[in-house]
């Protein structure tokens, strides 16, 4: 089994590597830094397993694995807790709180070959979100990959969103990047004060507005700084109000 | 609550006042064709019992002040005490000298004037002494308020403080884990490292000052174990003339900066990083400025200065009363922090 550690700090990855020991089966075929490094690793090595911390330079675990098409198994290691939820949401295999010991560490590894991993993950998650305080705060910006390229957008230099197929459309003045999400997903997690369903398949960024006209019947449009043009219903309209405080 | 005639200044002023005015009485009954046994008998009599009454209100006052819907109290306080004081008066009097015909019809004739004299000095004694008292509440609720006011900047203070950063302390633990196996000197060395700085944290309290290089001593603990965590990454510089290392600052007021030092610039790059203190005096202001690279790609330090320095600018808020002694500044990919302390001259 290939597998890639994923920590920024060396002692953190050497104890890994340490605990591995008893585990013959378990090959580590490379340790990485950072989340860029680990994008490039997983794409070139294709691993079954890879151990993630979250906090890291430039992207964080979570930022990472969005990037990756068909993510490996993960373990997280991790000193933040708050992340519990998050990490089952993502369906890893288990979720370390550094330190740990070696016989949790088994039990990850152990659970990570157990044929009845259903029945443990029962067990174990209830502890797991008790252990995890709320989900943390809210998203400041949003990694996305183009071109085989890793960008980073602030979430106030994007204008709207739009809802295509599976993906949602992130409108910046640079252009649009796709990402993988849903539209309820950036709803929940960008904060409320800046951005505003406006409609059904649209997300607008309130300081981005210039004016907002009529438009058919009981409709709107908002026109953007940049031109754009971004369809506000009914009820969109409403929520646009409160928060511009109209 | 003291009342007024507790105090040696007052009672001096009240028994002069009684001299006065007993003296004044007897003069002004020998005046009226009596002779001086009787003006001084009379004069005794009253003033004794108005002195009395006085010295009754300024106690009754002490433990019942009247608010304002109920200053007709004072009126009812000081008629009713001047009604007693004619009364008795007249019968101390009447029986005493009981002798002096023309004098009892003096006495009996002259009652509206001591009726008249008495209720104006009961009421401007009862008057002074709910002034003098609604002052002194005054004064302590002030004096309470301020107490409350202390507490509350000592908690906050405290509070601001209390930062210490709980992942910080795991992945140092996890770092000793790791250097338990391969390197356990180390790990003994770090853990040492790591008890000094907790203790340090613990125990700092905010009113002592602490010299500049046993801070500086303090921040190099912290940076040790960083440098432990990540490896070669991390160096650190330190540029202080030997003139101002034992000039005093507050206590664990650098350490936020330190720490928000790290976090852009060494938790969130990848390369090989150096983080500088240096310090300097300038009109009996000691300045400390603290650089760090940071990654413009990833993070913006021109938006907000993070919690660590909002919590040191509230704390020089709180001990210097001005908000200018916190600066930051973002060039190309260097940040740089720079606080003041202004040093007691």
């Amino acid at each position: 089994m290939k597998a890639i550690i994923i920590d920024d700090e060396p002692l953190a990855r050497q104890i890994i590597r340490e605990y591995l020991h008893s585990h013959p089966k378990v090959e580590v075929i490379q340790e990485c830094n950072d989340g860029f490094e680990g994008v490039k690793a997983i794409q070139q090595h294709q691993p079954d397993l890879i151990f993630l911390d979250i906090q890291m330079p430039k992207i964080n675990g979570f930022e990472m694995l969005e990037l990756i098409e068909d993510p490996p198994a993960v373990i997280f290691t991790t000193a933040f807790d708050e992340y519990a939820i998050m990490a089952f949401e993502s369906h890893a295999v288990d979720y370390l709180l550094k330190p740990f010991s070696k016989e949790r560490f088994d039990k990850a590894i152990q659970k990570l070959t157990d044929q009845r991993s259903t029945s443990y993950a029962r067990e174990t998650t209830p502890f797991l979100l008790e252990t995890a305080s709320q989900s943390p705060g809210q998203q400041t910006r949003v990694v996305v990959k183009i071109a085989g390229k890793i960008r980073i957008i602030p979430t106030e230099e994007i204008h709207y969103l739009e809802a295509a197929d599976d993906y949602v459309k992130i409108h910046t003045r640079e252009g649009s990047y796709l990402k993988n999400k849903t539209m309820s997903h950036f709803e929940q997690t960008l904060d409320p004060q800046l951005f505003v369903r406006t409609h059904r398949s649209y997300m607008v960024n309130i300081t981005q507005i210039t004016r907002i006209d009529p438009y058919e019947k009981e409709n709107h449009i908002a026109i953007l700084k940049s031109g754009s043009r971004v369809p506000v219903s009914k009820a969109g309209y409403v929520k646009l109000r409160g928060v511009l405080g109209l | 609550v003291k009342s007024p005639l507790s105090e040696s200044k007052f009672r001096y002023v009240f028994t002069a006042w009684w001299l006065v005015w007993g003296t004044l009485q007897a003069i002004l009954i020998s005046n009226f064709g009596f002779d001086t046994r009787i003006s001084v008998v009379d004069s005794l009599v009253t003033n004794v019992q108005l002195m009395g009454a006085c010295w009754l209100v300024s106690n009754i006052l002490k433990f019942y002040l009247p608010r304002k819907e109920k200053y007709w109290y004072i009126l009812i306080l000081s008629a009713g005490l001047s009604g007693a004081i004619l009364l008795i008066t007249r019968w101390i009097l009447t029986t005493f000298l009981d002798d002096q015909p023309s004098y009892i019809s003096f006495l009996s004739n002259s009652w509206p004037i001591r009726f008249g004299v008495s209720f104006l000095l009961v009421g401007c004694m009862t008057i002074l002494c709910v002034l003098w008292y609604t002052v002194e509440e005054e004064k302590e609720n002030q004096q309470r308020n301020a107490d409350v006011e202390r507490l509350t900047r000592e908690a906050e203070l405290y509070k601001l403080r209390q930062q210490l950063q709980p992942h910080f302390l795991f992945n140092s633990l996890n770092s000793i884990s790791a250097l338990v196996g391969s390197q356990p000197e180390q790990a003994r060395r770090m853990i040492h490292q790591l008890s000094d700085f907790l203790r340090g944290n613990l125990k700092k309290e905010d009113q002592k000052w602490v010299a500049l290089s046993e801070e500086l001593q303090y921040l190099e603990l912290y940076l040790e174990i960083e440098k432990v965590r990540f490896g070669h990454r991390l160096s650190t510089r330190t540029g202080m003339q030997d003139e101002i290392m034992g000039m005093k600052i507050p206590p664990m007021l650098l350490q936020p900066i330190v720490e928000n030092a790290i976090k852009f610039g060494l938790y969130d790059t990848t390369e090989s990083i150096t983080i500088s203190i240096d310090g300097q005096v300038r009109d009996s202001i000691l300045e400390i400025r603290v650089r760090n690279p940071f990654d413009p790609e990833t993070s913006n330090p021109k938006q907000g200065t993070g919690f660590g320095l909002n919590s040191v600018k509230r704390r020089l808020y709180l001990l210097f009363g001005r908000n200018d002694l916190l600066e930051t500044e973002a060039t190309e990919n260097i940040f740089t922090t720079t606080v003041k302390i202004p040093q007691a001259t």
